[in-house]
Protein backbone atom coordinates (compact mmCIF):
# COMPACT_ATOMS: atom_id res chain seq x y z
CA UNK A 1 0.00 0.00 0.00
CA UNK A 2 2.72 2.65 1.07
CA UNK A 3 4.80 1.29 -2.13
CA UNK A 4 1.97 2.20 -4.29
CA UNK A 5 1.62 5.69 -2.68
CA UNK A 6 5.07 5.87 -2.95
CA UNK A 7 5.08 5.61 -6.57
CA UNK A 8 2.43 7.60 -7.08
CA UNK A 9 3.86 10.46 -5.80
CA UNK A 10 6.74 10.21 -7.62
CA UNK A 11 4.96 9.55 -10.48
CA UNK A 12 3.26 12.73 -10.01
CA UNK A 13 6.45 14.79 -9.48
CA UNK A 14 5.83 15.55 -6.10
CA UNK A 15 9.30 15.17 -3.94
CA UNK A 16 9.66 13.11 -1.23
CA UNK A 17 10.60 14.48 2.23
CA UNK A 18 12.66 13.16 5.13
CA UNK A 19 9.79 11.83 7.28
CA UNK A 20 7.89 10.45 4.14
CA UNK A 21 7.63 6.76 4.20
CA UNK A 22 10.07 5.37 1.62
CA UNK A 23 11.42 1.78 0.69
CA UNK A 24 14.25 0.53 2.11
CA UNK A 25 15.65 -0.07 -0.80
CA UNK A 26 15.48 3.88 -2.20
CA UNK A 27 16.62 5.18 1.12
CA UNK A 28 20.30 2.70 0.90
CA UNK A 29 20.36 3.94 -2.63
CA UNK A 30 20.03 7.71 -1.68
CA UNK A 31 22.46 6.73 0.27
CA UNK A 32 24.79 5.38 -1.41
CA UNK A 33 24.69 8.12 -3.56
CA UNK A 34 24.77 11.34 -2.17
CA UNK A 35 27.49 10.05 -0.01
CA UNK A 36 29.80 9.08 -2.98
CA UNK A 37 28.99 12.94 -4.06
CA UNK A 38 29.60 14.64 -0.81
CA UNK A 39 32.79 12.12 -0.53
CA UNK A 40 33.65 13.27 -3.98
CA UNK A 41 33.75 16.64 -3.22
CA UNK A 42 35.54 16.16 -0.53
CA UNK A 43 38.49 14.19 -2.08
CA UNK A 44 38.26 16.39 -4.66
CA UNK A 45 39.30 19.22 -2.75
CA UNK A 46 43.32 17.78 -2.42
CA UNK A 47 44.17 17.19 -6.47
CA UNK A 48 43.31 21.27 -6.69
CA UNK A 49 44.61 21.98 -3.39
CA UNK A 50 47.77 20.44 -4.87
CA UNK A 51 48.08 24.01 -6.92
CA UNK A 52 46.94 26.67 -4.39
CA UNK A 53 50.63 27.56 -3.37
CA UNK A 54 51.98 27.65 -6.61
CA UNK A 55 49.14 29.45 -8.22
CA UNK A 56 50.91 31.95 -10.60
CA UNK A 57 49.13 35.47 -9.86
CA UNK A 58 46.92 36.79 -6.55
CA UNK A 59 43.98 36.44 -8.76
CA UNK A 60 44.40 32.77 -10.08
CA UNK A 61 45.02 31.82 -6.27
CA UNK A 62 42.20 33.73 -4.62
CA UNK A 63 40.13 31.96 -7.43
CA UNK A 64 41.13 28.44 -6.71
CA UNK A 65 41.06 28.79 -3.07
CA UNK A 66 37.51 30.09 -3.49
CA UNK A 67 36.80 27.13 -5.38
CA UNK A 68 38.19 24.42 -2.97
CA UNK A 69 36.29 26.30 -0.31
CA UNK A 70 32.82 25.77 -1.93
CA UNK A 71 33.87 22.13 -2.71
CA UNK A 72 34.04 22.18 0.97
CA UNK A 73 30.82 23.47 1.14
CA UNK A 74 29.31 21.27 -1.17
CA UNK A 75 30.38 18.50 0.74
CA UNK A 76 28.39 20.13 3.67
CA UNK A 77 25.28 20.01 2.22
CA UNK A 78 25.77 16.87 0.65
CA UNK A 79 26.25 15.01 4.04
CA UNK A 80 23.48 17.15 5.62
CA UNK A 81 21.26 15.77 3.42
CA UNK A 82 22.74 12.46 3.82
CA UNK A 83 22.12 13.04 7.36
CA UNK A 84 17.75 13.47 6.65
CA UNK A 85 18.39 9.81 6.17
CA UNK A 86 19.17 9.22 9.00
CA UNK A 87 22.79 8.07 9.09
CA UNK A 88 25.73 10.48 10.52
CA UNK A 89 28.77 12.36 9.18
CA UNK A 90 31.04 10.57 11.20
CA UNK A 91 29.54 7.06 10.26
CA UNK A 92 29.67 8.38 6.26
CA UNK A 93 33.26 8.97 6.96
CA UNK A 94 33.94 5.74 8.65
CA UNK A 95 32.62 4.29 5.65
CA UNK A 96 34.79 6.16 3.56
CA UNK A 97 38.03 5.34 5.32
CA UNK A 98 37.05 1.62 5.95
CA UNK A 99 37.11 1.83 2.05
CA UNK A 100 33.22 0.80 1.94
CA UNK A 101 32.10 3.79 0.33
CA UNK A 102 33.40 5.23 -3.07
CA UNK A 103 34.17 8.67 -4.29
CA UNK A 104 34.49 9.72 -7.88
CA UNK A 105 37.48 8.18 -9.83
CA UNK A 106 38.74 11.07 -11.22
CA UNK A 107 39.85 12.10 -8.29
CA UNK A 108 42.63 9.46 -8.21
CA UNK A 109 44.84 11.24 -10.75
CA UNK A 110 47.55 13.33 -10.31
CA UNK A 111 47.62 17.18 -11.06
CA UNK A 112 50.76 17.38 -12.79
CA UNK A 113 50.53 21.41 -14.11
CA UNK A 114 48.76 24.24 -13.65
CA UNK A 115 46.63 23.14 -16.87
CA UNK A 116 45.36 20.41 -15.12
CA UNK A 117 43.22 23.53 -12.49
CA UNK A 118 42.08 24.12 -15.77
CA UNK A 119 41.02 20.91 -17.38
CA UNK A 120 39.35 20.13 -14.30
CA UNK A 121 37.26 23.37 -13.99
CA UNK A 122 36.05 23.02 -17.27
CA UNK A 123 35.81 19.05 -18.03
CA UNK A 124 35.65 17.53 -14.49
CA UNK A 125 33.52 20.45 -13.06
CA UNK A 126 31.67 20.51 -16.77
CA UNK A 127 30.98 16.37 -16.17
CA UNK A 128 29.68 17.19 -12.93
CA UNK A 129 27.04 20.08 -13.79
CA UNK A 130 25.55 18.25 -16.53
CA UNK A 131 24.89 15.24 -14.11
CA UNK A 132 23.91 18.16 -11.60
CA UNK A 133 21.69 19.95 -13.72
CA UNK A 134 19.60 16.81 -14.36
CA UNK A 135 19.56 15.80 -10.45
CA UNK A 136 17.98 19.22 -9.41
CA UNK A 137 14.82 17.51 -10.42
CA UNK A 138 15.78 14.66 -8.35
CA UNK A 139 12.68 12.60 -6.81
CA UNK A 140 14.29 13.71 -2.88
CA UNK A 141 13.94 16.63 -1.30
CA UNK A 142 16.96 17.29 0.23
CA UNK A 143 19.01 16.38 -2.59
CA UNK A 144 17.22 18.26 -5.23
CA UNK A 145 17.25 21.41 -3.28
CA UNK A 146 21.29 20.89 -2.29
CA UNK A 147 21.85 20.48 -6.52
CA UNK A 148 20.30 23.58 -6.99
CA UNK A 149 22.26 25.42 -4.77
CA UNK A 150 25.21 23.58 -5.99
CA UNK A 151 24.61 24.23 -9.40
CA UNK A 152 24.86 27.71 -9.62
CA UNK A 153 28.33 27.49 -8.16
CA UNK A 154 29.71 25.17 -10.09
CA UNK A 155 28.67 26.93 -13.43
CA UNK A 156 31.38 29.40 -11.89
CA UNK A 157 33.57 26.77 -11.57
CA UNK A 158 33.73 25.49 -15.02
CA UNK A 159 33.84 29.28 -16.29
CA UNK A 160 37.09 29.40 -14.35
CA UNK A 161 38.34 26.09 -15.58
CA UNK A 162 37.82 27.22 -19.46
CA UNK A 163 39.38 30.59 -18.96
CA UNK A 164 42.63 29.14 -17.12
CA UNK A 165 42.31 26.35 -20.48
CA UNK A 166 41.92 29.41 -22.54
CA UNK A 167 44.59 31.36 -21.60
CA UNK A 168 47.26 28.87 -21.97
CA UNK A 169 45.91 27.68 -25.18
CA UNK A 170 46.78 31.09 -26.69
CA UNK A 171 49.73 31.52 -24.58
CA UNK A 172 53.32 30.73 -25.16
CA UNK A 173 54.23 27.48 -26.74
CA UNK A 174 55.27 25.88 -23.41
CA UNK A 175 51.87 26.55 -22.26
CA UNK A 176 49.91 25.37 -24.89
CA UNK A 177 51.70 22.43 -24.68
CA UNK A 178 50.24 22.03 -21.18
CA UNK A 179 46.59 22.74 -21.79
CA UNK A 180 46.88 20.26 -24.71
CA UNK A 181 48.72 17.48 -22.39
CA UNK A 182 45.82 17.86 -19.65
CA UNK A 183 43.14 17.85 -22.01
CA UNK A 184 45.05 14.73 -23.15
CA UNK A 185 45.30 13.19 -19.50
CA UNK A 186 41.93 14.48 -18.44
CA UNK A 187 39.33 13.97 -21.43
CA UNK A 188 38.73 9.73 -21.18
CA UNK A 189 38.78 10.27 -17.10
CA UNK A 190 36.30 12.54 -17.46
CA UNK A 191 34.02 11.31 -20.13
CA UNK A 192 34.04 7.78 -17.56
CA UNK A 193 32.73 10.21 -14.97
CA UNK A 194 29.29 9.59 -16.09
CA UNK A 195 29.76 6.01 -15.16
CA UNK A 196 29.33 2.75 -17.24
CA UNK A 197 27.02 2.30 -20.41
CA UNK A 198 23.67 1.59 -19.10
CA UNK A 199 24.07 -1.79 -20.17
CA UNK A 200 26.47 -2.80 -17.97
CA UNK A 201 24.50 -0.46 -15.03
CA UNK A 202 23.24 -2.53 -12.71
CA UNK A 203 21.15 0.13 -10.66
CA UNK A 204 19.88 2.66 -13.44
CA UNK A 205 16.32 0.54 -13.55
CA UNK A 206 15.18 1.63 -9.59
CA UNK A 207 16.84 5.02 -9.74
CA UNK A 208 14.89 5.96 -12.66
CA UNK A 209 11.79 4.70 -11.95
CA UNK A 210 12.51 6.31 -8.51
CA UNK A 211 13.18 9.49 -10.32
CA UNK A 212 16.46 9.38 -8.52
CA UNK A 213 18.16 10.00 -11.91
CA UNK A 214 16.54 11.37 -14.82
CA UNK A 215 18.31 10.36 -17.40
CA UNK A 216 21.11 7.67 -18.20
CA UNK A 217 24.53 7.85 -18.18
CA UNK A 218 24.85 7.34 -22.13
CA UNK A 219 22.57 10.13 -22.58
CA UNK A 220 24.35 12.54 -19.97
CA UNK A 221 27.55 11.65 -21.51
CA UNK A 222 26.62 12.33 -24.94
CA UNK A 223 25.30 15.37 -23.82
CA UNK A 224 28.64 16.50 -21.96
CA UNK A 225 30.36 15.44 -24.89
CA UNK A 226 28.30 17.08 -27.74
CA UNK A 227 28.80 20.65 -25.97
CA UNK A 228 32.55 19.86 -25.37
CA UNK A 229 33.69 19.52 -28.29
CA UNK A 230 33.05 22.59 -29.89
CA UNK A 231 34.57 24.53 -26.80
CA UNK A 232 37.64 22.98 -27.17
CA UNK A 233 37.53 23.77 -30.87
CA UNK A 234 37.23 27.69 -29.87
CA UNK A 235 40.29 27.64 -28.18
CA UNK A 236 42.27 25.31 -30.47
CA UNK A 237 42.96 22.18 -28.74
CA UNK A 238 42.23 18.71 -29.78
CA UNK A 239 40.26 15.93 -28.33
CA UNK A 240 42.51 13.05 -27.96
CA UNK A 241 39.91 11.02 -29.68
CA UNK A 242 40.60 9.88 -33.21
CA UNK A 243 36.72 8.22 -33.73
CA UNK A 244 35.26 11.84 -32.55
CA UNK A 245 32.88 12.57 -35.40
CA UNK A 246 29.57 14.50 -36.09
CA UNK A 247 26.89 12.03 -37.41
CA UNK A 248 24.33 13.82 -39.03
CA UNK A 249 22.18 11.08 -38.43
CA UNK A 250 21.68 11.00 -35.04
CA UNK A 251 22.06 14.63 -33.99
CA UNK A 252 25.47 13.90 -31.82
CA UNK A 253 28.70 13.17 -31.81
CA UNK A 254 30.00 9.36 -32.13
CA UNK A 255 33.27 8.76 -30.06
CA UNK A 256 35.65 6.30 -29.60
CA UNK A 257 35.91 3.23 -26.86
CA UNK A 258 36.42 3.90 -23.41
CA UNK A 259 39.09 1.90 -21.74
CA UNK A 260 36.46 0.57 -18.74
CA UNK A 261 39.49 -1.92 -17.94
CA UNK A 262 41.17 1.01 -16.39
CA UNK A 263 38.36 2.44 -15.26
CA UNK A 264 37.21 -0.69 -13.24
CA UNK A 265 40.88 -1.08 -11.98
CA UNK A 266 40.85 2.83 -10.77
CA UNK A 267 37.35 1.94 -8.90
CA UNK A 268 38.77 -0.61 -7.03
CA UNK A 269 41.52 1.16 -5.99
CA UNK A 270 44.67 0.45 -8.35
CA UNK A 271 44.55 4.38 -9.59
CA UNK A 272 47.73 6.55 -9.47
CA UNK A 273 46.33 8.33 -6.06
CA UNK A 274 43.74 6.22 -4.47
CA UNK A 275 46.48 5.55 -1.66
CA UNK A 276 47.35 8.76 -1.34
CA UNK A 277 44.19 10.67 -1.64
CA UNK A 278 42.58 8.54 1.13
CA UNK A 279 45.28 8.49 3.28
CA UNK A 280 45.46 12.37 3.30
CA UNK A 281 41.78 12.26 4.95
CA UNK A 282 42.71 9.84 6.96
CA UNK A 283 45.78 11.74 8.04
CA UNK A 284 43.65 15.39 8.80
CA UNK A 285 41.05 13.28 10.45
CA UNK A 286 43.50 11.71 12.69
CA UNK A 287 45.79 14.62 13.42
CA UNK A 288 42.75 16.77 14.22
CA UNK A 289 41.65 14.69 16.96
CA UNK A 290 42.94 16.12 19.64
CA UNK A 291 41.24 19.69 18.42
CA UNK A 292 37.99 17.94 18.19
CA UNK A 293 38.40 16.10 21.76
CA UNK A 294 39.16 19.75 22.67
CA UNK A 295 36.29 21.58 21.44
CA UNK A 296 33.85 18.84 22.80
CA UNK A 297 35.62 18.85 26.58
CA UNK A 298 35.41 22.46 26.41
CA UNK A 299 31.69 22.65 25.93
CA UNK A 300 31.11 20.68 28.34
CA UNK A 301 32.07 22.49 30.74
CA UNK A 302 30.68 25.39 29.73
CA UNK A 303 27.46 23.06 29.80
CA UNK A 304 28.28 21.80 33.47
CA UNK A 305 28.98 25.97 34.46
CA UNK A 306 25.22 26.98 33.02
CA UNK A 307 23.60 23.62 35.14
CA UNK A 308 25.63 24.50 37.87
CA UNK B 1 60.09 55.44 -1.33
CA UNK B 2 59.27 55.47 2.42
CA UNK B 3 55.56 55.07 1.77
CA UNK B 4 56.35 52.26 -0.66
CA UNK B 5 58.01 50.51 1.41
CA UNK B 6 55.45 51.00 4.55
CA UNK B 7 53.00 49.28 2.16
CA UNK B 8 54.97 46.64 1.48
CA UNK B 9 55.66 45.79 4.62
CA UNK B 10 51.27 45.45 5.63
CA UNK B 11 50.89 43.78 2.63
CA UNK B 12 53.70 41.13 2.88
CA UNK B 13 52.76 40.46 6.24
CA UNK B 14 49.19 39.72 4.93
CA UNK B 15 50.41 37.59 1.59
CA UNK B 16 52.59 35.54 3.84
CA UNK B 17 49.90 34.92 6.24
CA UNK B 18 47.60 34.03 3.42
CA UNK B 19 49.92 31.40 1.98
CA UNK B 20 50.80 29.53 5.21
CA UNK B 21 46.87 29.51 5.86
CA UNK B 22 45.95 28.03 2.44
CA UNK B 23 48.26 25.41 2.91
CA UNK B 24 45.79 24.01 5.56
CA UNK B 25 43.08 23.42 2.49
CA UNK B 26 41.94 20.03 3.04
CA UNK B 27 43.61 19.23 6.44
CA UNK B 28 41.56 20.72 9.19
CA UNK B 29 39.98 18.68 11.99
CA UNK B 30 36.37 19.39 10.69
CA UNK B 31 35.19 20.73 7.19
CA UNK B 32 33.92 23.58 9.21
CA UNK B 33 37.27 24.56 10.32
CA UNK B 34 38.33 23.97 6.51
CA UNK B 35 36.27 26.82 5.64
CA UNK B 36 37.01 28.80 7.56
CA UNK B 37 40.52 28.63 7.71
CA UNK B 38 40.63 29.36 3.75
CA UNK B 39 37.86 32.05 4.47
CA UNK B 40 40.56 33.89 6.34
CA UNK B 41 43.19 32.99 4.34
CA UNK B 42 41.05 34.53 1.23
CA UNK B 43 40.93 37.61 3.68
CA UNK B 44 44.22 38.16 4.01
CA UNK B 45 45.07 37.71 -0.13
CA UNK B 46 42.59 40.07 -0.81
CA UNK B 47 44.36 42.57 1.79
CA UNK B 48 47.70 41.70 -0.11
CA UNK B 49 46.29 42.57 -2.99
CA UNK B 50 44.78 45.52 -2.83
CA UNK B 51 47.94 47.25 -1.30
CA UNK B 52 50.20 45.76 -4.15
CA UNK B 53 48.12 47.31 -6.50
CA UNK B 54 48.83 50.42 -4.20
CA UNK B 55 52.35 49.24 -4.16
CA UNK B 56 52.34 49.55 -8.07
CA UNK B 57 50.79 52.49 -8.30
CA UNK B 58 53.56 54.47 -6.25
CA UNK B 59 56.02 52.17 -7.97
CA UNK B 60 54.91 53.05 -11.54
CA UNK B 61 56.66 50.27 -12.89
CA UNK B 62 55.65 46.85 -11.63
CA UNK B 63 52.51 45.43 -11.18
CA UNK B 64 50.80 43.61 -8.15
CA UNK B 65 51.86 40.19 -9.19
CA UNK B 66 55.79 41.55 -9.85
CA UNK B 67 55.84 42.71 -6.63
CA UNK B 68 54.26 39.16 -5.02
CA UNK B 69 55.93 36.83 -7.22
CA UNK B 70 59.35 38.37 -8.59
CA UNK B 71 60.88 39.98 -5.39
CA UNK B 72 63.76 37.61 -3.25
CA UNK B 73 63.70 37.35 0.04
CA UNK B 74 65.53 40.19 1.51
CA UNK B 75 63.06 42.17 -1.04
CA UNK B 76 60.05 40.83 1.91
CA UNK B 77 59.08 42.73 4.58
CA UNK B 78 56.76 41.03 6.32
CA UNK B 79 56.46 39.69 10.14
CA UNK B 80 58.85 36.89 10.70
CA UNK B 81 55.88 35.37 12.46
CA UNK B 82 53.93 34.88 9.42
CA UNK B 83 56.48 32.99 7.62
CA UNK B 84 56.98 30.48 10.43
CA UNK B 85 55.66 26.97 9.62
CA UNK B 86 52.01 25.75 10.23
CA UNK B 87 53.08 23.06 12.60
CA UNK B 88 49.73 21.57 14.29
CA UNK B 89 46.56 23.30 14.43
CA UNK B 90 47.76 25.04 17.98
CA UNK B 91 51.05 26.21 16.54
CA UNK B 92 48.71 27.88 13.68
CA UNK B 93 45.73 29.71 15.96
CA UNK B 94 47.94 30.40 18.02
CA UNK B 95 49.89 32.27 15.02
CA UNK B 96 46.96 33.57 13.88
CA UNK B 97 45.94 34.88 17.40
CA UNK B 98 48.69 36.90 17.71
CA UNK B 99 49.00 38.60 14.75
CA UNK B 100 45.24 39.27 14.16
CA UNK B 101 45.69 40.93 18.03
CA UNK B 102 48.03 42.69 16.52
CA UNK B 103 46.26 44.12 13.57
CA UNK B 104 43.36 44.53 14.90
CA UNK B 105 44.83 47.37 16.74
CA UNK B 106 47.33 48.56 14.24
CA UNK B 107 44.75 48.82 11.53
CA UNK B 108 42.28 50.55 13.81
CA UNK B 109 44.53 53.46 14.26
CA UNK B 110 45.27 53.36 10.46
CA UNK B 111 42.49 53.42 9.54
CA UNK B 112 42.65 57.57 10.66
CA UNK B 113 45.93 57.76 8.65
CA UNK B 114 46.08 60.91 6.33
CA UNK B 115 46.89 58.86 3.42
CA UNK B 116 43.56 58.00 1.91
CA UNK B 117 44.49 54.72 0.00
CA UNK B 118 46.10 53.32 3.45
CA UNK B 119 42.69 54.55 5.71
CA UNK B 120 40.14 53.15 3.12
CA UNK B 121 42.46 50.21 3.28
CA UNK B 122 42.57 49.94 7.14
CA UNK B 123 38.84 50.61 7.42
CA UNK B 124 38.09 47.73 5.35
CA UNK B 125 40.61 45.27 6.81
CA UNK B 126 39.38 46.14 10.26
CA UNK B 127 36.00 44.27 9.97
CA UNK B 128 37.87 40.90 8.67
CA UNK B 129 40.19 41.30 11.18
CA UNK B 130 37.86 41.56 13.75
CA UNK B 131 36.44 38.51 12.75
CA UNK B 132 40.29 36.78 12.60
CA UNK B 133 40.57 37.83 15.83
CA UNK B 134 37.48 36.32 17.47
CA UNK B 135 38.12 32.87 15.70
CA UNK B 136 41.22 32.47 16.51
CA UNK B 137 40.37 34.03 20.40
CA UNK B 138 37.37 31.66 20.51
CA UNK B 139 40.06 28.64 19.96
CA UNK B 140 42.85 30.13 22.28
CA UNK B 141 40.25 29.45 24.56
CA UNK B 142 39.02 25.82 23.77
CA UNK B 143 42.31 24.54 23.10
CA UNK B 144 43.32 25.94 26.47
CA UNK B 145 40.55 25.15 28.50
CA UNK B 146 39.53 22.22 26.70
CA UNK B 147 41.75 18.46 27.45
CA UNK B 148 44.99 18.71 29.55
CA UNK B 149 46.94 17.66 26.10
CA UNK B 150 45.40 20.63 24.51
CA UNK B 151 46.32 23.02 27.16
CA UNK B 152 49.71 21.69 27.10
CA UNK B 153 49.76 22.14 23.04
CA UNK B 154 48.68 25.33 22.76
CA UNK B 155 51.04 26.45 25.87
CA UNK B 156 54.12 24.89 23.94
CA UNK B 157 52.84 27.17 20.49
CA UNK B 158 52.53 30.43 22.98
CA UNK B 159 55.78 29.77 24.30
CA UNK B 160 57.35 29.00 20.68
CA UNK B 161 56.06 32.05 19.07
CA UNK B 162 56.19 34.43 21.51
CA UNK B 163 59.54 35.67 20.87
CA UNK B 164 58.23 36.93 17.27
CA UNK B 165 55.93 39.11 19.02
CA UNK B 166 58.35 41.91 19.56
CA UNK B 167 58.32 42.74 16.28
CA UNK B 168 54.99 44.57 16.33
CA UNK B 169 56.17 47.56 18.34
CA UNK B 170 59.03 48.51 16.48
CA UNK B 171 59.62 51.60 15.28
CA UNK B 172 62.40 52.21 12.58
CA UNK B 173 63.24 55.26 10.59
CA UNK B 174 60.81 54.84 8.11
CA UNK B 175 57.59 54.14 11.06
CA UNK B 176 58.77 57.58 12.73
CA UNK B 177 58.73 59.54 9.57
CA UNK B 178 55.87 58.67 8.63
CA UNK B 179 54.08 58.30 11.54
CA UNK B 180 55.20 62.84 12.31
CA UNK B 181 53.36 63.04 9.14
CA UNK B 182 49.93 61.34 10.27
CA UNK B 183 50.26 58.70 7.79
CA UNK B 184 51.65 55.72 9.43
CA UNK B 185 50.84 54.18 12.76
CA UNK B 186 53.04 54.72 16.44
CA UNK B 187 53.25 51.06 17.02
CA UNK B 188 54.99 51.66 20.55
CA UNK B 189 51.21 53.35 21.51
CA UNK B 190 49.49 50.01 20.69
CA UNK B 191 51.42 47.81 23.01
CA UNK B 192 49.21 48.33 26.19
CA UNK B 193 45.95 47.75 24.34
CA UNK B 194 47.53 44.39 22.85
CA UNK B 195 48.60 43.24 26.77
CA UNK B 196 45.03 43.60 27.72
CA UNK B 197 43.96 41.60 24.57
CA UNK B 198 46.50 38.92 25.40
CA UNK B 199 46.12 39.10 29.45
CA UNK B 200 42.17 38.54 29.07
CA UNK B 201 42.21 35.89 26.42
CA UNK B 202 45.10 34.08 28.31
CA UNK B 203 43.97 34.13 31.62
CA UNK B 204 40.40 32.89 30.25
CA UNK B 205 42.35 29.80 28.60
CA UNK B 206 44.08 29.09 31.47
CA UNK B 207 47.46 29.14 29.86
CA UNK B 208 50.17 31.30 30.92
CA UNK B 209 51.90 34.57 29.67
CA UNK B 210 55.54 33.51 28.32
CA UNK B 211 58.27 35.60 30.26
CA UNK B 212 59.73 38.04 27.72
CA UNK B 213 63.14 37.23 26.26
CA UNK B 214 65.25 37.00 23.19
CA UNK B 215 62.69 38.88 20.78
CA UNK B 216 63.67 38.53 17.06
CA UNK B 217 64.21 41.04 15.11
CA UNK B 218 64.87 42.35 11.11
CA UNK B 219 62.09 41.65 8.44
CA UNK B 220 61.85 45.37 8.24
CA UNK B 221 65.29 45.34 6.79
CA UNK B 222 64.02 42.52 5.07
CA UNK B 223 65.73 39.62 7.54
CA UNK B 224 64.26 36.73 7.81
CA UNK B 225 64.18 32.95 9.25
CA UNK B 226 64.98 30.16 6.91
CA UNK B 227 61.68 29.13 6.25
CA UNK B 228 60.58 32.05 4.39
CA UNK B 229 63.09 31.20 1.04
CA UNK B 230 61.20 27.77 1.10
CA UNK B 231 57.93 29.50 0.91
CA UNK B 232 58.81 31.84 -1.70
CA UNK B 233 60.42 29.28 -4.22
CA UNK B 234 57.38 27.47 -3.88
CA UNK B 235 54.53 30.57 -4.20
CA UNK B 236 56.80 31.60 -6.85
CA UNK B 237 57.46 28.48 -8.97
CA UNK B 238 55.63 29.47 -12.31
CA UNK B 239 55.82 32.84 -12.42
CA UNK B 240 60.09 32.29 -11.98
CA UNK B 241 59.76 29.16 -14.77
CA UNK B 242 58.11 30.73 -17.42
CA UNK B 243 59.03 34.54 -17.13
CA UNK B 244 57.77 35.38 -20.63
CA UNK B 245 54.04 33.89 -19.67
CA UNK B 246 51.04 35.46 -18.61
CA UNK B 247 48.45 33.19 -16.55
Amino acid sequence: MNEIKFQEKIDSERKIEPKDWMPEDYRKHLIRQISQHAHSEIIGMQPEGNWISRAPSLRAKMILLAKVQDEAGHGLYLYSACETLGVSRQELIQQLHDGKAKYSSIFNYPTLSWADMGAIGWLVDGAAIVNQVSLQRTSYGPYSRGMIKICKEESFHQRQGYEIMAEMASGTPEQKEMAQDALNRFWWPSIMMFGPQDGDSPRTGNAMKWKIKRQTNDELRQSFIDKTVHQAEIIGLTIPDPDLKWNEERGHYDFGKMDWDEFWDVVNGKGPCNKQRLDHHKKAHIDGKWVRDAAKAYSEKQKDLVIN
Amino acid sequence: MSLLNYTLRIADSSLISGQRLAEWCSNAHTLEEDIALSNIALDLFGQANILLEYASDLDGKKTADDFAFKRNEREFFNLKLTEQPNGHFGDTIVKLFLFSSFNFLFYNKLSQSKNENLSAFAFKSLKEVKYHLKHSKSWIVRLGDGTKESNKKVQESLNSMWEFTGEFFEMDEIDIELNKKGIGVNNKSLKEDWNNIINTTILESKLKRPEDGYMQTGSKNGLHTEHLGHLLSEMQYLQRAYPNAKW
